[in-house]
């Protein structure tokens, strides 16, 4: 579950091609610096940013993301929100599980993302799309 | 009786010309130092005669008309060329648009009865807008082949082979691993394994900034097909916060040989190669 946040700063990309990637982790990059995260947390986001990212290049042709700057308490954090208009995810459970790919990746994209945020929503349908909400917390 | 603005142009070629030449000269931009005034002026010429040549009242009307396609090719000619000399936008816009002004100016001494001077300018402006739009065109086109140009030549140089020592090859990779790039160090790594004959490769992932797990099926891929043609294959430059990133997202890369740094990966390949490294022991002088 997301916990209740204030939004403090707030981006929206739209990601379509594949060069867009690198663009989005470095804007990413920056509003980690900004909010003081450390090194390995700032590592952590951005490739869990990269692998959400990627998906949904990969099964959505590309969708919106929105940066956002959260505060819970004093700690800061960085909330990223993934909408795409893409199938949607039948099974979350199954497509959370190591291993599991209907592409032909390693299978650790989701399950692997999860781990690396402090915080992870994934709603989906079929049919209409997929939205996925992260949060790391500087300090977290 | 109408004025025929088309063969008022056609007489007063030279002095639009020159007004043409005072218009740009005139620009505190003009980039002498690219370009020459006589080159600039040879180049305006080549413009006018062309367009004076084909424009006649029916055509100036309609800017599609393919009476126009010899002064689109010079424009476009002009346009790419001055997008490979380093010409801004601006100082690109100002050749043509100045060309305009000068037109303008022409017709405003020429033609005294307002309502056909309205239509002239108006024509005028709609015939020259296209021209403008057709040299924006084409120096976009100009810059992003200079782009697509760089672009090669980046992935070119970005994926260097190099032998750091008999039967031991080094590869440093710096950017972003995609599918693509993969590809091209793969083919290199390859081929250089069968030039050198060597038995050791070395990737070195120091300069990639994130890993993920589309970069580490990569890394896996290249790694395996080093394999394959009988060479061992050392994943160096794993900072400290990859090496966390990588064993959350849970990636397995137990069964490589990984090292922190390219010092230590050379070192574990002399090893393997049973090649000794001392420090000779310092003689005595005389």
């Amino acid at each position: 579950m997301i916990t209740a946040t204030i939004s403090l700063n707030k981006d929206t990309l739209n990601v379509l091609r594949e060069q867009d990637v690198v663009v989005f982790r470095n804007r990413v990059k920056e509003y980690a610096v900004k909010i003081k995260m450390g090194l390995v947390n700032q590592t952590k986001l951005i490739t869990a940013a990269s692998e959400l990212v990627r998906n949904m290049l990969r099964y959505a042709n590309g969708g919106q993301i929105i940066i956002e700057v959260v505060s819970r308490g004093r700690d800061n954090g960085i909330r990223l929100t993934f909408k795409d208009e893409g199938p949607g995810i039948p099974d979350i459970k199954l497509a959370l599980t190591d291993g599991y790919s209907t592409g032909k990746s390693l299978g650790l994209g989701l399950p692997g993302t999860k781990r690396l945020v402090n915080e992870f929503d994934i709603k989906s349908e079929v049919g209409k799309g997929t939205r996925i909400t992260i949060i790391k917390w500087a300090n977290g | 009786m109408a004025i025929e603005i088309t063969k008022l142009f056609k007489k007063k070629q030279a002095v639009i010309l020159e007004r043409w030449m005072t218009n740009q000269l005139a620009d505190e931009r003009l980039r002498e130092d690219l370009m020459s005034n006589e080159d600039l002026r040879a180049e305006s010429e080549e413009l006018i005669t062309a367009l004076v040549a084909s424009l006649n009242e029916s055509n100036i009307e309609n800017p599609e008309s393919g009476d126009f396609d010899h002064v689109i090719e010079i424009l476009a000619g002009i346009s790419i060329s001055r997008a490979r000399q380093g010409y801004s936008p601006r100082e690109t816009g100002v050749f043509i648009l100045s060309l305009k002004e000068a037109l303008i100016e022409i017709a405003q001494e020429e033609v005294k009865d307002p309502k056909e001077l309205n239509i002239a300018n108006r024509k005028l402006n709609r015939l020259l807008d296209s021209f403008s739009i057709i040299t924006f065109e084409t120096f976009i086109k100009g810059r992003e082949e200079v782009i697509l140009r760089q672009t090669d030549e980046i992935a070119e140089i970005s994926t260097p082979v190099i032998r750091v020592w008999d039967g031991i090859l080094a590869l440093p990779i710096i950017g972003t691993l995609d599918s693509a790039r993969t590809q091209v160090v793969m083919e290199s790594l390859l081929t250089e394994i069968v030039e050198s004959g060597s038995s050791v490769a070395i990737l070195d992932i120091s300069g990639v900034p994130t890993v993920d797990s589309l970069v580490a099926q990569h890394l896996l891929k290249t790694v395996s097909a080093t394999r394959l043609m009988g060479a061992e294959c050392i994943i160096s430059g794993i900072r400290p916060e990859i090496a966390q990133t990588i064993v959350h997202l849970g990636i397995d890369l137990s069964d490589i040989v990984t090292k922190a740094s390219l010092a230590s990966a050379l070192q574990y390949a002399f090893r393997t190669l049973k090649i000794e490294v001392r420090k000779s022991a310092v003689k005595s002088a005389v």
